[in-house]
């Protein structure tokens, strides 16, 4: 016994695993469980048709239920164990079901049918992964142009992001001008005015500038994050003075300056401020919303949104939908997350 | 000289080949639509039809949930950014941005002759006395309630409408509730709408309108309802999702009977098509008259219609695939598949395209049921006031059925809301 | 006149090939070609106007995309908000509107008394600050409790933990609706919440129909989906810390607690400060997720501030959108005094 808990609590041969560890690591675990738990639900349950969707209590494993062709009927039926009155099981389809009663019949010889109460019965299951909510999903809700729309968005705006916020940063860190101190407040404040606050104004303006219904409308205003702006300005002050003074002796202009020597210093910053840009105009939903009443041109969040407006509510398609949106911001997450996270370490909150 | 002529000419003959391509690209025109059932489908195939004849238009439907309808589109409109047409339910909200289609349509008599006069003139405005014509009725709808027989049958309760003409309120609920608890399902529902809550409120003697149609809410009739509303949420009688689980909008509560686990439904016939199609005949369903009580038996009418606006830039063309759903074959088509009343009162025989009795009776019962609609509710629905009731009584007895406001101080809000809505109205 | 002295570039070049550039050499080289000459372009176009601004001067064509930007849809739009708080009516254009004065803020502020949002005047209004209220400060603790235990966890030498924390910071990169949805479609009546519950003996819970639980839930499924991020920023602060200080503190004999007290504490002040402002400012206006969690009810239990204005001038049969300028004031005003008192505050620890 002694060994295995040795072994068990041997940590490479540092120290023993020690009872704040052991706090540690089931705290880790528990966190990750909670993390990760709602989402590996969603997708457990993306799989599953609409019937199976209403059972209660829910199962994790989508399970889909056998159905047989049984003569005389069109549709297929579905397959039930059925525990008859004499305690003998057969195997029945089922024809109809209302409230607690279901109607039966042999499947081989269909002859009578069999009026059952549903507590009698058990259906015949197997594990399925059904694609069928995706399929007719993404058939009713238009996914593919609502990708290329939010591709197109996020692109487009974190490279105007990038840009125009390092050029403000870089002259906000490096240079002394009159009135910089009123338009770094300015930055500030405009950090507190959310978006839904100003909506019917801003939307007034953009439909003045004529962007309504264009996604430049949804670019173009996004670009200016002021969260951007501090990001940069935080990291480009700590570029020396120096270089820019040596370069400037060298006969180099501004511009040269900004494009040769800061932007390329600041990439970390830089890379760090893409991914939250990513992030941000990925995942941007009101205004959207508001910007944009042609189907054709919505974000996947809008498009989502309005799926799942609809009359007839559908779990099982907005659930599938729901996880293909999310799937193109996990990938980027999953190939990027080293930068993400070690970014936010070192240029988070100076 | 040579040169400038040569140039000339090119310049010519460039200017009438774009002429000739400005011409020939069809002008496109919009139409921001909502779906109950399949009214979008049968929409698509008559303007592809439409379009086969019309090269030169091209008509594109935008598909939005109904709250979209509601809460962007009059942004929109008001913005300047209004579609060329759209399906609207609240006709009376866009008056003033309409597209006269009277200079363009090549037979406006006919209009006149095919839809009511009332209907016309919602879309006008009460006050003016104008002959315009901005579109038309395309579906008129009634409220009323449906039941699922067959829960009925299983739990050996009697349908009290089988026995008599005018069964009441408490006797509906009564009998469900029977239903319900021997059938393990809810008893009864209603639509979380104002719209749905005004037809059973009437019912009960509620009046909203007085003759110079001032609203007065707190009537003893209003108060029956409201707390009958309340009790079936208190005695867990119906799902608490649909008055409580949406938030602020428009919830309907069709998913529980589509599913089955509803007695008694209390909605409209726009719900035939959206039936037919998801319930079939897996159980039998069918539309009940209207209950009856000191008020007297009575729905809501309601209906949409669908009107051009005037921001457009291809009024001619508009008129042109307006005129086109507008007459007596291709309407008749329209309601035909998609199992509507019509608005269109010439019609002549529908043949109903759909074989399920239970569609077909309950179109019946809705035809039937549109004849007995009060003042109140005409007045509720066509009223120049009428705006401002439906969303204040909804969001207030909302609050009261969770209990954050006592079913008087209820009221007295839904007034409050009623006179400011007014109030700011009429300072515009 | 360019100049392309040589010490120059072969400085950014070493700096240029320490990162990425040396894992996608040809493309690398392609991108720099294409880089330089970008530059070039740009230095030619804007040299002239350099000459004639001066270097100071360029500072401003600098700053000037961004202060357009911010100018038009964000100063401007404020400032026009601020007008129409003191406009009525419902028509949209603010030309149309019949100026009121202060009567919007005092239909705001008209309150028999200011707890019982009952007594009030416009009660929605008062009950989305007091729902407001309970949710930040809720939200707020949270947060911070649990990021910092994060935090802490994952300073720790423990295996795996690249994983772990980018298994905190998951949920940070969903949307406000994927987030809305998810969690919905577990707390429903049938949904796995109440499948756990059934399991386990009990009884089913609405907990979205239910005004308390639903409270609690809009603060769950907030933090759920921000603590990652939070966390982060934790962790950076407290490897800021220097190891030396508690080896010193381990070998005078002091227990983790006495550690975290003495010397995590103190020395992540700054940066958990920062956290709880933040976070505060966030809270406030908070909307989108909560909208589509619960669209604002059951009743009113879930309407926040923002959602608040929202539907007052949207979605309403009559937009009344002078009184929801009016209450968006309020809030901005809020928001403001918070963020003061953040630079104060902010000041002050930056001197210690």
């Amino acid at each position: 016994m002694r060994m295995v808990l040795d072994y068990l609590t041997n940590t490479r041969g540092r120290k023993r695993l020690s009872f704040s560890d052991a706090l540690t690591y089931l705290y880790l675990l528990l966190g990750t469980l909670m993390m990760f738990g709602p989402i590996v639900w969603l997708v457990a349950s993306s799989f599953k048709p609409q019937a199976e969707l209403y059972r209660f209590p829910p199962r994790f494993f989508p399970y889909r239920q056998e159905t047989v062709i049984v003569p005389g009927y069109d549709d297929p039926l579905d397959l039930y164990n059925v525990t008859m009155d004499d305690g003998t099981i057969l195997q029945l389809a089922q024809v109809r079901r209302v409230g607690i009663e279901a109607q039966m019949v042999d499947p081989v010889t269909p002859g009578e049918i069999v009026r059952v109460n549903i507590n009698q019965r058990t259906p015949v299951e197997s594990v399925y992964f059904g694609l069928e909510n995706y399929a007719e999903g993404v058939t009713r809700f238009n996914f593919w142009v609502y990708l290329r729309n939010s591709i197109v968005v996020t692109a487009l705006a974190t490279f105007l992001t990038l840009l125009i916020n390092s050029m403000a940063a870089f002259a906000l860190s490096k240079y002394q001008f009159r009135g910089k101190d009123s338009i770094l407040l300015l930055t500030i404040g405009t950090l507190m005015v959310p978006l839904s606050v100003i909506l019917i104004p801003v939307f007034l303006v953009i439909t003045q500038i004529g962007w309504n219904n264009n996604l430049l409308g949804v670019i173009v205003p996004a670009a200016a994050t002021p969260t951007g702006v501090f990001l940069l300005r935080q990291y480009m002050l700590t570029i020396p003075d120096e270089l820019i003074d040596s370069a400037r002796i060298d006969g180099a202009s501004e511009w040269r300056i900004y494009l040769q020597i800061i932007l390329p210093l600041a990439r970390p910053a830089l890379a760090v401020l893409a991914i939250f840009s990513i992030m941000w105009r990925w995942n941007d939903f009101l205004w959207p919303l508001v910007v944009l009443s042609r189907s054709e041109l919505f974000t996947l969040q809008v498009g989502l949104n309005s799926f799942q407006g609809e009359l007839n509510v559908q779990w099982n398609l907005i659930l599938a939908m729901t996880v293909l949106t999310l799937l193109p911001i996990t990938f980027v997450f999953a190939f990027l997350q080293r930068y993400i996270t070690s970014g936010i370490a070192t240029t988070g909150m100076k | 000289m040579k040169k400038v002529g040569v140039f000339l000419v090119l310049a010519l003959l460039i200017i009438g080949v774009l002429g000739v391509q400005a011409q020939t690209e069809p002008v496109e025109l919009r139409i921001a639509w909502y779906d109950d059932g399949n009214e979008g489908a049968v929409l698509r195939d008559l303007l592809d039809r439409f379009e086969a004849d019309n090269a030169d238009i091209r008509v594109v439907i935008d598909t939005v949930p109904y709250t979209s309808i509601l809460e962007q589109l009059p942004l929109q409109v008001e913005a300047g950014e209004a579609p060329d047409m759209a399906r609207v339910s609240a006709g009376e909200r866009y008056r003033g941005f309409y597209l006269d289609l009277r200079p363009y349509l090549t037979d406006p008599a006919y209009w006149e002759e095919s839809f009511p006069a009332a209907a016309l003139q919602w879309l006008r405005g009460a006050d003016e006395d104008g002959t315009e014509i901005h579109g038309f009725p395309n579906q008129f709808t009634v409220t009323g309630p449906y039941i699922n027989r067959t829960l009925f049958e299983q739990a050996g309760v009697d349908v009290p409408s089988d026995n008599s003409d005018e069964v009441t309120w408490e006797q509906w609920t009564e009998a469900a509730a029977e239903v319900a608890e021997a059938t393990e399902t809810y008893a009864v529902a209603i639509d979380r709408s104002g719209h749905r809550f005004a037809g059973p409120a009437f019912t009960q003697g509620a009046t909203y309108f007085d003759e110079e149609g001032n609203i007065t809410i707190d009537t003893p009739g209003f108060r029956t309802m409201a707390q009958m509303l309340i009790d079936w949420h208190t005695n867990e009688l119906t799902p608490a999702e649909v008055w409580l689980g949406s938030g602020g909008t428009y919830a309907p509560g069709a998913p529980f009977f589509v599913s089955g686990e509803l007695a008694f439904y209390m909605s409209g016939s726009w719900q035939i098509g959206n039936f037919a199609t998801n319930i079939g005949d897996a159980f039998d369903w069918e539309a009940v008259p209207n209950p009856t009580g000191p008020g007297g038996s009575t729905g809501m009418p309601g209906g949409t219609a669908f009107v051009a606006f005037a921001q457009t830039e291809h009024p001619e063309e508009v008129a042109r695939v307006m005129e086109y759903l507008a007459s007596v074959d291709v309407y008749r088509e329209f309601v035909e598949r998609t199992l509507f009343i019509p608005g269109h009162q010439n019609l002549g025989e529908i043949d109903y395209q759909t074989e399920l009795p239970a569609a077909e009776q309950s179109l019946q019962v809705f035809a039937a049921e549109a004849l007995k609609l009060s003042d109140q509710a005409y007045g509720l629905q066509y009223g120049s006031n009428a705006f401002a009731v439906n969303n204040p009584v909804r969001d207030r007895l909302t609050q009261a059925i969770i209990g954050e406001l006592s079913l008087d101080d209820a009221i007295l809000r839904i007034q409050e809301d009623i006179d400011a809505a007014l109030a700011a109205a009429a300072a515009s | 006149m360019t100049s392309t002295s040589p010490p120059t570039e072969s400085k950014q070049d070493k700096r240029t090939d320490s990162s990425l550039g040396g894992l996608f050499k040809p493309i690398g080289g392609l991108f720099a070609a294409l880089y330089r000459g970008i530059i070039n372009v740009v230095d030619f176009v804007m040299h002239p106007l350099q000459d004639r601004l001066g270097v100071r001067g360029m500072a401003y064509v600098f700053v000037l995309p961004n202060l357009l930007i911010f100018g038009i849809f964000i100063v401007f739009p404020m400032l026009l908000n601020f007008y129409y708080a003191f406009t009525g009516g419902t028509r949209l254009f603010p030309q149309d509107r019949p100026f009121v004065g202060t009567e919007n803020l005092e239909t705001l502020f008209t309150c028999g008394n200011f707890f019982d949002p009952n007594t009030c005047r416009t009660d929605i209004f008062w009950r989305a600050v007091m729902n407001t209220g309970g949710y930040v400060v809720a939200q707020v603790i949270f947060l911070i409790l649990l990021s910092l235990l994060s935090a802490l966890s994952l300073n720790r030498k423990v295996v795996g933990r690249g994983f772990f924390r980018s298994a905190f910071f998951y949920p940070v990169l969903l949307s406000p609706v994927v987030v809305a949805l998810i969690w919905k479609w577990i707390l429903q009546q049938d949904g796995l919440l109440n499948g756990l519950i059934v399991a386990l003996g009990g009884e089913r819970v609405g907990f979205l129909l239910n005004a308390q639980w639903a409270q609690v839930w809009a603060v769950v499924i907030s933090v759920w989906a921000q603590m990652g991020f939070y966390t982060l920023i934790l962790l950076a602060g407290l490897q800021a810390i220097p190891a030396e200080l508690y080896e010193a503190a381990s070998i005078d004999g002091a227990n983790l607690w006495q550690s975290f007290r003495r010397i995590t504490l103190p020395l992540l002040m700054p940066t958990m400060f920062v956290v709880i402002v933040l976070s505060l400012i966030r809270a406030v206006q908070v909307f989108d997720q909560v909208f589509a969690f619960t669209g604002g009810g059951p009743g009113t239990a879930t309407t926040y501030m923002v959602q608040f204005i929202y539907e007052t001038g949207f979605s309403n049969q009559t937009n009344q959108y002078g009184l929801a300028a009016a209450a968006s004031l309020v809030m901005a005003f809020f928001l403001l005094l918070l963020t003061a008192i953040q630079l104060r505050l902010g000041r002050r620890s930056d001197v210690t």
